[in-house]
Parts: C-alpha cells; sequence; structure tokens
C-alpha cells in the first residue's frame, strides 16, 4: 500500500493522529488559496474549516483517481467559489486566466536610460545594488517580506506563497489554481518583482 | 557559432528573470541571457536580488493552526468518526 493509501485507509478507521497530521501540513495552503475568492482571513479560515467537514464526508466516496492532495484542493476551490458567489463577489477568474492583458513592469521605467539613448539604450540608470548580508538576515527584514506579499493582489500572492513560501512545484500551483503554464510564470513574475522592489526600498532606506 | 543578432537591455532583460529561473527560455535565449550577465553587474546584483528573495520566503514561516482551530477540526474529526 502506498503512503497515501495507508493515509487514507488510517483517516476511514477513525485514527485521529492522521487527521491531525494532515490539518497541519494543509491547513495553511488551503487558508492562502481560500484567500483568492474570499475578502478576510476569517472568512479563509471557515472556509477551510468547512473543506475538513467535507473531507471526512467524502472520504468513504474517495477512489483515489486524483492525488489527496488534488482532491482536497478541489472541495476547496468548490466551497470558496460557492461562497463568492453567494456573497455577490466578482470570481477572480479573468484575472487569473489573462494575467498578461494589463502588462506591469518589473523595475520602475525611470531605473532606466531610455530605450533611444545614443550609447546605452534601456541599460540601468541607477543600478542595483549588492543587498548587506546581515540586514537581509534580520527578523525586521523577513516581516518586510511578509508585508510585501502579503499586499498584493491575491492570484500573485496566492502563486508567490504556494511556490516560494511553501516550496510546491508550478505543476502542483498550475493544478491546484487551475492557471496555464504561462499564466502561472507570469503571475509569480509579477509576484516576485514586487516583493524585490519592496525588500530594495527598505534594505536601501536601512543603509542610506 | 551563435549571433548574438540583438543584445538585450537590462530592461528587457529583468522582465525575463522568472522565465530563466524557471528554465522557459530557448536555448539561444538563454545564451544572450546568460552572455548579458556575465558582463552586466548591474543585472548581475538585480538576478542574485530576486533569487535572495525566493530564499528569503522560503525561510517565512508556511503559518500555523491556532490550538483552538486544531481542536474544533478534531472534534469535528471525533463526531463523524461516531455516526
Ligand atoms: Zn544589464
Amino acid at each position: 500500500m502506498s503512503g497515501e493509501a495507508q493515509l487514507i485507509d488510517a483517516l476511514r478507521k477513525g485514527d485521529e493522529e492522521a487527521f491531525r497530521e494532515l490539518v497541519r501540513e494543509y491547513q495553511p495552503s488551503l487558508v492562502r488559496i481560500a484567500r483568492i475568492y474570499v475578502p478576510t482571513q476569517a472568512a479563509a479560515e471557515d472556509v477551510a474549516a468547512e473543506t475538513w467537514l467535507g473531507v471526512l464526508k467524502g472520504l468513504d466516496r474517495f477512489e483515489g483517481r486524483s492525488s489527496l492532495r488534488t482532491w482536497i484542493f478541489r472541495i476547496l476551490t468548490n466551497i470558496a467559489k460557492t461562497r463568492a458567489v453567494r456573497d455577490g463577489r466578482t470570481l477572480p477568474f479573468s484575472a487569473m486566466q489573462e494575467p498578461g492583458r494589463v502588462p506591469e513592469a518589473a523595475v520602475d521605467a525611470d531605473r532606466f536610460l531610455d530605450p533611444e539613448h545614443p550609447r546605452w539604450p534601456g541599460h540601468w540608470a541607477v543600478k542595483p545594488e549588492a543587498w548587506p548580508e546581515d540586514a537581509l538576515l534580520a527578523a525586521e527584514t523577513r516581516e518586510r517580506l511578509a508585508e510585501a506579499i502579503e499586499a498584493l493582489p491575491a492570484t500573485q500572492r496566492a502563486v508567490i506563497s504556494l511556490r516560494d513560501i511553501e516550496g510546491w512545484s508550478s505543476e502542483e500551483v498550475r493544478n491546484a489554481l487551475d492557471l496555464s503554464e504561462t499564466n502561472q510564470r507570469v503571475l509569480l513574475h509579477r509576484a516576485r518583482s514586487k516583493v524585490r522592489a519592496a525588500l530594495e526600498s527598505y534594505l536601501q532606506e536601512d543603509t542610506a | 557559432m551563435t549571433v548574438y543578432a540583438e543584445q538585450l537591455s537590462c530592461q528587457e532583460l529583468v522582465e525575463l528573470v522568472t522565465d530563466y529561473l524557471e528554465g522557459a527560455l530557448s536555448e539561444e535565449e538563454t545564451v544572450r541571457f546568460e552572455s548579458h550577465i556575465g558582463r552586466c553587474d548591474g543585472c548581475q546584483a538585480y538576478l542574485e536580488q530576486i533569487r535572495q528573495t525566493v530564499a528569503l520566503s522560503g525561510r517565512l514561516s508556511a503559518g500555523v493552526l491556532s490550538p483552538e482551530a486544531e481542536r474544533a477540526l478534531l472534534d469535528a474529526f471525533r463526531d463523524w468518526r461516531s455516526s
């Protein structure tokens, strides 16, 4: 029996420890993804709790045709979407499916020389400087980083959180969020670019 | 021999960083990207900052479940088990 089949077997037999482990592993990701659809952290936690009830209810019918993870996230997105519709919220699908339609620069244009510059077109006008290692590792820098991620649009926040905080592969993120390869990359690019810019402005103000 | 028909500007390069790190550039684009990085300390610093941003994100805690929330879920589990 695979590890996953064993886990499902344990859950069906009512093994509380197995359930506790599962909840600890998935809850942060569930809440993050729920946040794409609902406006507050509290509402996202409600959606996650409701998801676990759905998981328990469906456990006996789960046939293992998809992975447990995929199945759990499908339950979550169904609940979150239903709730968003009930609350009269617009689903973020248009933004999810076509993030490239509205262009966004990774770095402000004024950091570069004019594209028509005779000698150095599009070259850095103000070059990035190496970040001081000790400041980078400071707890306050991590707080700024967390704030910058929190300030992102929901879809970008979900992608960077799953990829870079939780270490999911791009394929896992694409499946959970139903994104194309290109769109996943565009969202990740925008998110990382903005977070880098936020860190840069913080670390520079620190050394200036 | 590879022909560097068009060299990348720094402004173009920063838009390709994620594609580069994701392995989504063609072989030719990868050569153009790396040859620019090799002779531009500004872009080298930029790429390093993106890598540091990713690494630092990985050190953020993934978020923890509050004891109350965990207790509520375990209660739900016991209800389910006894039903
Ligand atoms: Zn450059």
